[in-house]
């Protein structure tokens, strides 16, 4: 012993960083990772392995060269952010487009404010929401994924996508479903047609167990999105069942498990306390049905997310938690 | 059945009581001690020896100096050297009174033996009194004077007497120990401080992290039950490992599901809470007149080679503590006062023991590193762990931004300074250091605003006097 620390207290310190939390959301992400691969093949490890790599070199180069201070790429947000984007694109995307995602992604969204902790808006999403509007053909037919090693792949759009045009055509729900030959079993182990991140909603839901279970993120926020879409939907699927799509198809289908387990979760752009969580998440679910149904998006979890975390700091000022010794 | 806790925040830290094992030991007198003049919170107490004086153990070396003060007594006999400053454990000069150690000679009044003393005396006024002459202080961490915590302001019942068994913080066992060796001691001193209060109810909460300790407390309660009217009514409570447990707040909430409001005391909600030695030392007060002369110090950490609970003649200088065992290791790079999470680091190893010196605790750099701050990634971490319900990420923009209105306004004055904030916040930020700044001065203006308004309201009663027709 040489010198003798002083310093305040507390004295220790948990092993929960940054970066613990950040892995742990990679860590999340993996089943559907792989599920996706498997499905879709080369072409979609080509996305993933140019999104993640977009979005850890431009941050490099941002924090190194323009705001002249030491890289954060360590924290894994910026891998986050890439395997995010990359989950939220077909795997069709051309590889040029998806680096233009994570430019706008980590360029524009998350370095412009500040870095991590400073964005008002999901990253990724930002970059999707992007590409949808650059590039729209790129982003709204997606390839049907066919069975493990399947060669001939067969473009169509996703099953909001179909079923969307279709009523506008005059079809009703159920002959769309039959037609499009959509089955919930399908809908939940794999193979609909979507972004590559939506291939199979139990590699999500396991991601999400997972998240929760270390204590990562708190179920609130996705519960309160999925019980609003949940039952919002309900009442317009009993109200008139051929023109609205009925609950099931709607938790299942359009990035939404994508979106409420690991997009209205990400800390940054979410509200801290739990009543505001059950209100965001309460919004999103709203506003997405309402996109689905009457807007002119076949899906809607991304525009509802970013509308929703613009309401973020009135909900922070809103909702403080509950003090000790003070009704 | 549910586990009992407190209800808002906490952590868990890593138990790391690696000390559990090691029975009380006596450390052996040193040959000189120092006993500090303020080792209270309140008035520092009066000297009444001079030097050249030769004192015994147990002999008063200072009066009480105010009402918020306590009796300091010789914990050696020996002959008193010098009184004046020396420098405490963080640097700063405290009075002491430094007394040079010959043979081991107490005063005569004081019962010395073994055997259990059951019967409590009748008048709780004549309790206190013994109390106060004991010099007994509240050995939790606040050491406030116990005598005046037993005497409620007029018009505040006492309904439940707490015991405070929890131990919370990580490393320390001499709590543990206590309860597991005096337990007869700790039941005992429950009944008198019971009797003194005019309480009905007794509970001795103890964390269940320390099953044994709750069984033997336990057993020695029922025991007990058939020897006195004093003896029922006493309850032992288990409750969930959770840190801050022993603060007097949260253990107030997980007890009694009630909550001190903010800047107000425990005895608002009828609640009066000592810790487990407290009810030792209040014991041996009581019933032994044995003041308040050792108290037992855990000394541990995985760097330290041994491992003790020892029994400390007050005033003892902490490396001759540190030397019995063998010395400061080498890997240690810092020494705690306490616990690791609200105890003091150490800036001067010659300082010595106090009343309310419950551990030594020995880090190595790696275990006390703290990690390079990043930015707050907004994951509610902090807020989470606050067990007042506070938002230290909050706290700590109002307190760079020095917004004192919008700090109060949050409650950076309710802080109890437990430290839960920066132990879990995953990006490093030193919150407590930041907000424990802004709340001393939030508390500053708080205090000189209610110094105003009274000295306001005392002017407009004086004009009002004046203003009033002499009718003399
Ligand atoms: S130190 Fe203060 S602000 Fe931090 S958790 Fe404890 S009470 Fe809350
Ligand atoms: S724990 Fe740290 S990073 Fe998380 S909200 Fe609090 S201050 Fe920010």
């Amino acid at each position: 012993m040489d010198k003798i620390l002083v310093s305040p207290n507390p004295h220790i310190h948990s092993a929960t960083t940054t970066k613990v939390l950040m892995r742990d959301v990679v860590i999340a992400l993996l089943p559907a990772v792989i599920v996706s691969v498997v499905f879709y093949g080369w072409k979609e490890l080509l996305v993933l392995a140019v999104s993640v790599l977009s979005c850890l070199a431009i941050e490099y180069l941002i924090t190194r060269y323009c705001m002249k201070k030491a890289s954060t790429i360590g924290d894994w947000s910026a891998a986050v952010t890439g395997v995010l984007l990359a989950l939220n694109l077909p795997p069709t995307t051309p590889w040029w487009v998806v680096f233009l995602g994570a430019l706008v992604a980590i360029g524009v969204a998350k370095m412009t404010f500040g870095g991590l902790g400073q964005n008002i808006f999901n990253p990724a999403l930002v970059g999707r929401v992007f590409l949808l509007i650059s590039f729209p053909t790129y982003m709204t037919h997606w390839e049907i994924p066919q069975g493990l090693f399947g060669v001939d792949a067969i473009s169509g759009a996703t099953p909001l996508g179909a079923i969307k045009e279709g009523l506008m055509q005059g079809a009703s729900v159920p002959d769309l479903m039959a037609s499009h030959g959509y089955t919930y079993s399908q809908m939940l182990f794999a193979n609909i047609g979507g972004s590559a991140g939506e291939a199979c909603a139990i590699a999500i839901l396991v991601g999400f167990i997972y998240l929760v279970a270390r204590k990562v993120i708190k179920p609130w926020i996705t519960l309160s999105i999925l019980g609003t879409v949940a039952a919002v939907s309900c009442i317009f699927w009993l109200a008139n069942p051929a023109q609205f799509t009925d609950p099931l198809f709607n938790l299942l289908t359009g990035g939404l498990l994508l979106g409420s387990c690991f997009m209205a979760t990400d800390y940054v752009t979410s509200p801290m306390s739990i009543k505001g969580g059950i209100i965001f998440g309460i919004g999103i679910g709203f506003i997405t049905l309402m996109i689905r149904y009457f807007g002119s998006y076949p899906e809607g979890v991304s525009f509802a997310i970013l509308i929703m975390n613009s309401t973020v700091p009135l909900l922070n000022n809103w909702f403080h938690q509950k003090k000790y010794g003070r009704a | 059945m549910a586990k009992r806790t407190f209800s808002i925040g906490g952590v868990h830290p890593a138990d790391s009581k690696i000390s559990r094992g090691c029975k009380l030991e006596y450390l052996p007198i040193p040959p000189t001690v120092y006993i500090a003049l303020s080792q209270h919170i309140g008035a520092p107490a009066k000297p009444v020896v001079t030097v050249g004086d030769k004192v015994k153990v147990g002999q008063v070396l200072a009066e009480p100096g105010g009402f918020m003060s306590a009796y300091i007594h010789s914990s050696v006999s020996g002959t008193v050297k010098s009184i004046g400053p020396r420098k405490d454990l963080s640097g700063n000069n405290q009075m002491v009174v430094e007394i040079a150690v010959e043979g081991d000679e107490w005063m005569e009044n004081i019962d010395r033996g073994d055997t259990l003393v059951t019967d409590i005396p009748d008048d709780p006024k004549a309790i206190i009194e013994k109390i106060k002459l004991g010099g007994v202080v509240g050995l939790g961490g606040a050491t406030f004077p116990t005598h005046v915590k037993l005497s409620p302001p007029p018009g505040k019942v006492c309904e439940m007497l707490i015991i405070n068994g929890c131990e919370c913080e990580p490393y320390l066992t001499s709590d543990f120990r206590t309860l597991l060796e005096k337990g007869e001691q700790v039941v005992i001193g429950t009944a008198i401080i019971k009797k003194a209060l005019g309480v009905a109810k007794a509970t001795i909460a103890i964390e269940d992290n320390k099953l044994e300790a709750i069984e033997h407390i336990q057993k020695v309660v029922n025991e007990f039950k058939s020897k006195g009217p004093e003896y029922s009514g006493i309850e032992v409570l288990s409750l969930m490992k959770k840190y801050p447990e022993g603060g007097e707040k949260q253990l107030i909430d997980a007890v009694m599901h009630r909550q001190v409001k903010s800047g107000g005391l425990p005895i608002d909600v009828g609640a009066v809470v000592d810790n487990v030695c407290t009810a030792l030392a209040v014991y041996e007060a009581v019933q032994k007149n044995k003041p308040l002369i050792d108290n037992s110090v855990t000394v541990t950490g995985e760097c330290f080679p041994k491992q003790a609970n020892l029994i400390v003649r007050v005033g003892t200088p902490l490396n001759y503590v540190i030397d019995y065992l063998g010395g400061v290791p080498e890997a240690a790079a810092k020494v705690i006062s306490g616990g690791p999470m609200m105890g003091k680091s150490i800036a001067n190893l010659e300082a010595a023991t106090m009343k309310g010196t419950g551990g030594l605790l020995f880090l190595t750099r790696e275990q006390t590193k703290r990690m390079p701050e990043s930015n707050c990634i907004r994951c509610g971490k902090c807020a989470e762990a606050c067990p007042m319900g506070l938002e230290p990420f909050l706290l700590n923009r109002l307190a760079k931004a020095g917004d004192t209105d919008a700090l109060e306004a949050n409650a950076v004055q309710d802080c109890i300074m437990c430290g839960c904030c920066l132990y879990s916040c995953p990006a490093g930020i030193p919150l407590l250091d930041i907000i424990s700044q802004a709340r001393g001065q939030v508390m500053g203006i708080m205090r000189a605003r209610t110094a105003a308004a009274k000295a306001a309201a005392e002017a407009a009663k004086a004009a009002a006097e004046a203003a009033k027709p002499k009718s003399e």
